[in-house]
């Protein structure tokens, strides 16, 4: 049990974005969060990095445990959460600098600065998302250079590459074509052997392809949380039954 | 048929408005190039500058012009960006849209105000603290400092606001705190219009005229320290435009064209680093 979250509510001024959500995610498993947009599935998953801080006026109630502290304590230290919960964005978000700089920005944000070592991160970050072998002879070219696929494994080695022990992914794969994706999927299901991963996605398929265990939200709540072929078969609430059959969404 | 006359009017007008450039670029080189070539480029960047005995060297007030911009970058590149970065990443809203018009308002003062401000108040604690005349490179530099201000926030503050908020989340996604997401990753990716805002900043510094010649002391020779008084070339204009004649008159005009030149020069090269993306 890597992450437990109780009783969370939370608000954009008084629009109520999550409504008492309780969930436990494990260890090493792909956990693939669904439901149509603007069901707080982004919202939800920008808890678990605090990424919602960036955004004025929102209150947030209830309790959220990673390795059972409470990462909303005034006491927890932020900076950390980040480095040890990555985040992969909806649209690759490469920086406009060189492919090597890029994967050596998040280590040398924490300080590392010793070429040799910043030379290994990389090319065992690159290596982790199978880039390496491909752009090992152009690190020094613009990161905006690559392919939209190969953007998106860039900032997955990024964020490799500072050793977090669990991966948010926003919808990583919808500005990518069937191919890419496919491969970033075989991406997620290497990874997950040492990483615990979040997924977000509206493409229900995904989920059924790369997730484990899976939630089924709706209008801020979390409907129904099973193992992925339990809410793709049988799913216990009738509106994932719908939701997952086309009958909205 | 209306839009017709319309459009024809204002191609017109668009069309003076350049042709009067044009004219007045061909003016200046007209009456200026031939007295370079009378006396040969070597005498024109010597030091010699006694315009009614016939020696026309521009070298101590290129010199001048040169100390007090320099001066002027010192001062206005650490706070113009300091302020640039505040407003675009640490101020709230509200603080954003009262300090931004506030300071391209400075932009708006005339420079006679400026000049006026540094006799009665820099001047004088200048030559009271630091000796000198106080007349000086530093007045000067300071004025010009705070005057290329409103130049260097807006255009910096601009680049740093074009800058997408997914380089930022992506920062902070890997645990960097807000001053090391600028300092890695805004300014760098700010660079090229941060860059032309500090080399637009410095063409109104070589360019500008009032307040350098009110606070500068105009001493023709090469100063040797920053309490030294100088002369710019834009200061000599002024003050002898009124009363040359014949070379005197071609030699300040040979001025103008290098300063023209120079600040197309700054200008070209601004909008080829914002221009190249």
């Amino acid at each position: 049990m890597i992450i437990k979250i109780a009783n969370l509510n939370l608000y954009y001024d008084k629009f109520q974005a999550l409504k008492n959500v309780n969930l436990s995610i494990k260890e090493n498993l792909i956990t693939g969060i669904i439901g149509p947009s603007g069901c707080g599935k982004s919202t939800l998953l920008r808890v678990f990095n605090r990424m919602n801080d960036l955004i004025k006026n929102v209150k947030i109630t209830g309790s959220i445990l990673i390795d059972e502290k409470d990462i909303y304590s005034p006491v927890y230290d932020l900076i950390l959460l980040r480095k040890n919960v990555g985040m992969v964005f909806q649209r690759p978000n490469a920086f406009p600098i060189s492919i090597f700089d890029n994967v050596a920005y998040g280590p040398r944000v924490w300080g590392i600065n010793d070429k040799k070592t910043l030379i290994e991160i990389v090319e065992r970050s690159l290596a982790a998302v199978d880039l390496f072998d491909s752009i090992k002879d152009r690190l020094k070219d613009s990161a905006l250079s690559l392919s939209a696929e190969k953007q998106q494994r860039l900032c997955i080695a990024r964020l490799l590459a500072v050793e977090p022990q669990i991966l948010l992914m926003d919808e990583p794969c919808s500005a990518l074509d069937p191919i890419a994706t496919g491969k970033i999927e075989e991406l997620m299901l290497e990874l997950k052997k040492k990483y615990t991963i979040i997924i977000v996605t509206h493409n229900m398929q995904q989920a059924a392809r790369v997730a484990d265990e899976v939630g089924f939200m709706l209008l801020g709540e979390l409907i129904e949380f099973n193992s992925v072929k339990k809410i793709f078969t049988n799913p216990s609430d009738e509106r994932t039954f719908g939701y997952i059959s086309g009958r909205f969404g | 048929m209306k839009d017709k006359i319309a459009e024809k009017l204002l191609l017109f007008i668009a069309f003076s408005a350049i042709f009067s450039l044009l004219l007045i670029t061909f003016f200046i080189f007209q009456q200026g190039i031939p007295l370079i070539f009378k006396i040969g480029l070597g005498n024109f960047f010597s030091t010699h500058w006694a315009p009614t005995r016939g020696h026309f060297g521009i070298l101590s007030m290129i010199i001048g012009s040169l100390m007090v911009t320099t001066g002027a970058l010192v001062v206005g590149i650490p706070f113009g960006l300091a302020c640039a970065i505040f407003l675009a990443e640490f101020s709230s809203p509200v603080v954003q849209k009262t300090l931004k018009p506030i300071i391209e308002l400075l932009a708006g003062i005339p420079s006679v105000v400026y000049g006026f401000i540094g006799i009665v108040i820099l001047v004088p604690f200048i030559r009271e603290h630091f000796g000198g005349p106080g007349f000086s490179v530093l007045a000067a530099s300071i004025i010009l400092g705070v005057m290329i201000l409103p130049t260097i926030v807006s255009i910096s503050y601009d680049a740093l606001m074009a800058v997408p908020n997914t380089y930022r989340e992506g920062s902070y996604a890997v645990g960097a705190t807000k001053w090391q997401t600028v300092r890695m990753l805004l300014m760098p990716a700010a660079r090229s219009g941060i860059v032309a805002g500090i080399i637009l900043g410095m063409g109104r510094a070589i360019g500008e005229t009032m307040a350098v010649i009110m606070i500068a002391g105009n001493a023709l020779k090469i100063p040797h320290s920053i309490l030294d008084s100088v002369r710019t070339l834009t200061s000599t204009l002024a003050l002898e435009l009124g009363y040359a004649t014949g070379d005197h008159r071609a030699a300040l005009f040979a001025c103008g064209s290098f300063l023209f030149l120079i600040i197309i020069l700054l200008n070209i090269i601004a909008i080829k680093i914002t221009g190249r993306k």
